[in-house]
């Protein structure tokens, strides 16, 4: 199972902070994963599509949209770092 | 020698700097950097701000700032570093963050305090939320600390 986890804005527009999901058939990589998602919940998740920036970590490091996926990752979703 | 910690609770800049001081008798300089909450936020329109929650990711937090203090370390010559960084809510005049280097000369702490802390804003999973009398949003990533991270790679 993939681990979905959202933060910051992301998990506000989400409404959750975390899911698990069965990484579905038609899904190879980020990218194939985040329209999946939006079609699904085009309300709530329209966010991860609509602004380019939001980065995605793939087992806890950052990656590109092409990063492909097995099934068992931790993907999280989140905007730009503002810590320090 | 390396400490890394995300913590809720308060640190004592003193306390931080005698460690770097004790980690061993060839540390000829010590540079320590430490971030505090503004009352005034300019992104927010100079209002006041009351608090500043600090929401992060439990895990990659910690192997973030493993990975820009393994990046230090491999740059320049350090004897000692520590990077502390608080979460929850904060108010104005609070310490964020702390950053220690300690090294036989001054250019090592130096340059390395400040690469850390570029990276950090950049690169560790931290995001601010700010709270005033106009209520509360969160706070805008800026393009001058990415350039600010962008330096250091040349």
């Amino acid at each position: 199972m993939l681990s979905l986890h959202f933060f910051a804005s992301i998990r506000e527009a989400a409404g959750r902070s975390s899911e698990t999901l069965k990484l579905p058939d038609s899904v190879a990589d980020v990218q194939g994963l985040i329209e999946f998602l939006v079609a699904r919940e085009p309300e709530r998740l329209a966010v991860l599509s609509g602004d380019n920036r939001v980065l995605v970590a793939v087992n806890q490091t950052v990656v590109d949209r092409s990063h492909s996926l097995q099934g068992d990752e931790e993907v999280a979703f989140f905007p730009p770092m503002t810590g320090g | 020698m390396r400490y890394i910690a995300v913590q809720q609770e308060d640190f004592d800049v003193g306390d931080e700097a005698r460690r770097l001081r004790e980690i061993a008798s060839n540390v000829g300089a010590i540079c320590t950097f430490s971030g505090l909450v503004r009352e005034f936020q300019q992104d927010a329109g100079n209002r006041a701000v009351s608090e500043l929650f600090l929401e992060h990711y439990p895990g990659m937090t910690e192997k973030s700032l493993e990975e820009i203090v393994d990046q230090a370390c491999a740059r320049w010559q350090l004897i000692g570093c520590r990077v502390i960084h608080r979460v929850g809510a904060l108010h104005p005049g609070d310490q964020i963050v702390f950053v220690g280097s300690a090294s036989e000369h001054r250019q090592d702490a130096f340059e390395s305090a400040q690469f850390i802390m570029d990276y950090l804003k950049t690169r560790a999973p931290f995001w601010k939320r700010q709270s005033g009398e106009e209520g509360s949003q969160w706070v805008e990533h800026r393009d001058s600390d990415e350039l600010a991270a962008e330096r250091w790679r040349s």
